[in-house]
């Protein structure tokens, strides 16, 4: 079959299986836009900004498992990505990003549009590509798709001049079966003997912790982690990545851990003598000041990722493979021995949690003249009986959200845990409505975060996309307000959100339902009247305690066992 | 602790800028970078010298490897090897320094090959150490410009970096 490049482009993302993608036109992808035009398999989800774009495949790949797609255009399509594809990076999600380059002659030139795209985005991808003829469009899209969902996922961007979509200048199109790289071979597997030693270590324990991250998450392990905590009963931590790859209803469930970690997670963290991490990268905000992190334990590290061993934190037993088959292998193991940790130990480790939990570090002071943030997800998790996807944007409200809303499903908490990325919240969710249109979808974010892609309000229009929307409204930028609070002696520097657009009104405009609710005794009323309007996008508008701080929080500089506990607990116990 | 790093890659556009950016965005130090062709042109062949402690060391080693246009790498410290690197320097060299600066590239095995009346061009090649001795014993108002290949570095014995 000879195809022109702008076909081949095509034809291959149906060769992936690509259901949607998500895009915005410009000169250097006209002819692929004329290639989309005739045809109805690949389905184009046309944004309102090229950073939407990203967030809203990404999102789209979290919730499903599969790799999304995005295609802008040269120059400023392919900057306004570079957030979006940084976001992705830092998270591990498999995404293929499709950027029109200028005509291959012009390369190089200060063209119109142009910029080195390989160059600005080689930071922040696993790997790009420019493509270099005709003739090797297709293989290029191949690999693109392999390395972005093999091994650790990630993002992978294909650059294409635009004279190699010219209609009508052809090659023969082949999409190959298989797709070989001398320099690529992802592990799989994790080394047996490393595994057996890790299993005698984990069985030997006194006072034991699994220590679970995104890769459980990424690597659809849920099942084989649950089936290892429940055989071992040992408690479960996750990170704000990991959430409900194992429930987070079960009462081997001890909380996220980490900054915003609970009381009795963190103290579980500094008291284990055996920490069991599968799919974590030991990353700062996990692990407090590195000099005080598990000062008592032998670490076990499972990651496909061999980088992400012994990079921040020096682990006993590293275990590099796909944490799913690694997991099975253990269990197996420990099905086929009598060998179990000291009952009495792990009794009187137990107790010591459950005596930490008893602080209860996620109280708040209720109120019913003004209405606690934490209250609304609560009332959230009701109203949605805990089974939503729910996506957020970055600050307070994201903690709230992993705080007060337990996931008991993997691959149903949608955020952006390393960049951080503000704006994510929104775009994010119309991708995973998109690919649950039945699901309820819902996005948790704040009066600053949401105006950074609010554009994506007429997305959702376009394709009748019934997101709820959460906004809990403190008038500052949360996040930044409670460290001013905390650590600038209350200089609000620019914290404060002033001049806000009227948010019913402005969603009104876009044709959705707005509502704004300032009344603690309202929020249950409102949820319920939003989530009762299943095929419409409705922005609630929380007016919430301004005052309002994330606890329990662990400082700069400080440990685990340092937690600042929430001031009406009328202790700090440092 | 020095390390000489030797990686073989695809010999493809922006493959060294994709090494050169891991060492700057992670804060790694270069010492010395060289790169060319290999017998195989599919295959470029590249050598750097870094420091740091054994973890960070062992971070770049981990860091290269992930990136997908290296091929295969070696840590030559690690082992038996030959280091070589080649310099042109060129020096002053008038009246009675003139003689003096042929013994002393006699001594280090090194040739003489651009002559003006005032000025020596000196090739040599040999390890770090090496040339680092010709510079100063040559001494740093004598030298008019040094310019330096930087390290390349082999295996000893049967041992090599191959793909495969």
């Amino acid at each position: 079959m000879e195809l022109s490049g702008g076909d081949i482009l095509i034809e291959s993302l149906k060769e992936e299986d690509v259901e949607f993608i998500f895009g915005y036109p410009g000169g250097a992808v006209l002819h692929i836009y004329d290639a989309l035009y005739s045809q109805n398999s690949v389905k184009h989800i046309l944004v309102r900004h090229e950073q939407g774009a990203t967030h809203a495949a990404d999102g789209y790949a979290r919730a499903t498992g599969k790799p999304g797609v995005v295609l802008v255009t040269s120059g400023p399509g392919a900057t306004n990505a570079v957030t979006g594809i940084a976001t992705a990076f830092m998270d591990s999600i498999p995404m293929v990003i499709i950027t029109g380059q200028v005509q291959s002659r012009f390369i190089g030139s200060d063209a119109f549009q142009e910029v080195d795209c390989v160059g600005i985005t080689r930071p922040c991808v696993k790997h790009n590509f420019l493509v270099d003829s005709l003739e090797n469009m297709a293989s290029t899209i191949r690999k693109a798709f392999y390395v972005a969902t093999t091994g650790r996922p990630g993002p992978v961007v294909v650059d294409i001049p635009k004279d190699f979509t010219t209609p009508g200048v052809t090659t023969r199109f082949d999409y190959p079966k298989e797709v070989k790289m001398r320099s690529y071979n992802p592990a799989t597997s994790g080394h047996p003997g490393q595994i057996r030693k890790a299993v005698d270590l984990i069985l030997s324990a006194r006072r034991p912790m699994i220590y679970s991250g995104g890769g459980s998450v990424l690597g659809n392990a849920a099942s084989s982690l649950t089936k290892f905590a429940k055989l071992l009963n040992y408690p479960v931590t996750q990170t704000l990545m990991g959430l409900g790859a194992f429930p987070g209803t079960d009462e081997q469930n001890v909380g996220m851990l980490g900054m915003h970690g609970t009381y009795e997670a963190n103290m579980a963290m500094h008291e284990c003598d055996v920490l069991i991490a599968i799919g974590a990268r030991f990353d700062d905000r996990v692990t407090g000041e590195i000099d005080r992190f598990c000062p008592h334990a032998k670490i076990v590290h499972i990651d496909v990722d061999p980088a992400s061993i012994s990079k921040n934190v020096v682990v006993d037993v590293p275990i590099v493979g796909d944490v799913s088959k690694v997991l099975d292998v253990m269990n197996s193991m420990i099905e086929e021995t009598d060998k179990r940790a000291n009952p009495t130990d792990l009794n009187e480790w137990w107790s010591q949690i459950k005596r930490w939990a008893s602080t209860d570090c996620l109280a708040y002071e209720a109120s019913d003249s003004v209405i606690k943030p934490q209250y609304v997800v609560e009332e959230l998790w009701k109203a949605t009986k805990g089974d939503a996807y729910i996506t957020s944007d970055v600050g307070q409200h994201q903690m709230w959200a992993a705080q007060y809303y337990p996931f008991d499903k993997p691959r149903r908490w949608i955020n952006s845990g390393g960049l951080g990325t503000m704006g994510f919240g929104l775009p994010s969710a119309l991708g995973v409505q998109l690919a649950f249109p039945d699901e309820i979808v819902a996005c948790i974010t704040g009066e600053a975060s949401i105006q950074m892609c609010i554009q994506e309000l007429s997305t959702c229009m376009q394709y009748g996309l019934p997101v709820k929307i959460i906004n809990l409204n403190n008038r500052y930028m949360g996040m930044v307000r409670q460290w001013q609070e905390f650590s600038y002696e209350k200089r609000y520097s620019h914290s404060y959100m002033d001049a806000l657009p009227d948010f019913v009104k402005l969603t009104e405009s876009y044709g959705h339902v707005g509502m704004q609710i300032d009344k603690p005794g309202d929020v249950t009323g409102a949820l319920e009247e939003a989530f009762a309007m299943k095929d419409r996008l409705v922005f609630m508008d929380f007016i919430t305690d301004q005052s309002e701080n994330v606890y329990p929080m662990i400082e700069a500089g400080k440990g685990h066992h340092e937690m600042r506990l929430h001031p009406a607990q009328g202790r700090e116990l440092a | 602790m020095r390390h000489v790093i030797s990686v073989l890659l695809e010999n493809e556009s922006g493959a060294l800028s994709r090494v050169a950016g891991l060492f700057s965005a992670r804060g790694y130090n270069i010492e010395s970078l060289t790169v060319a062709p290999t017998n195989d042109p599919t295959l470029s062949r590249l050598t750097v010298v870094t420091s740091g402690t054994e973890r960070v060391v062992e971070q770049i080693i981990k860091q290269l490897n992930k990136l997908v246009d290296v091929v295969r790498l070696t840590d030559l410290t690690e082992t038996q090897y030959i280091e070589r690197e080649i310099m042109l320097i060129k020096v002053r060299a008038v009246e009675g320094l003139r003689e003096e600066l042929k013994r002393l590239s006699d001594i280090f095995k090194s040739r003489i090959i651009d002559v003006t009346d005032s000025s020596y061009i000196i090739e040599m090649t040999g390890d770090a150490t090496k040339l680092n001795a010709f510079m100063h014993a040559v001494g740093e108002e004598q030298i008019i410009e040094v310019v330096r290949s930087g390290a390349t570095g082999i295996a000893r014995g049967e041992k090599s970096l191959k793909v495969g």
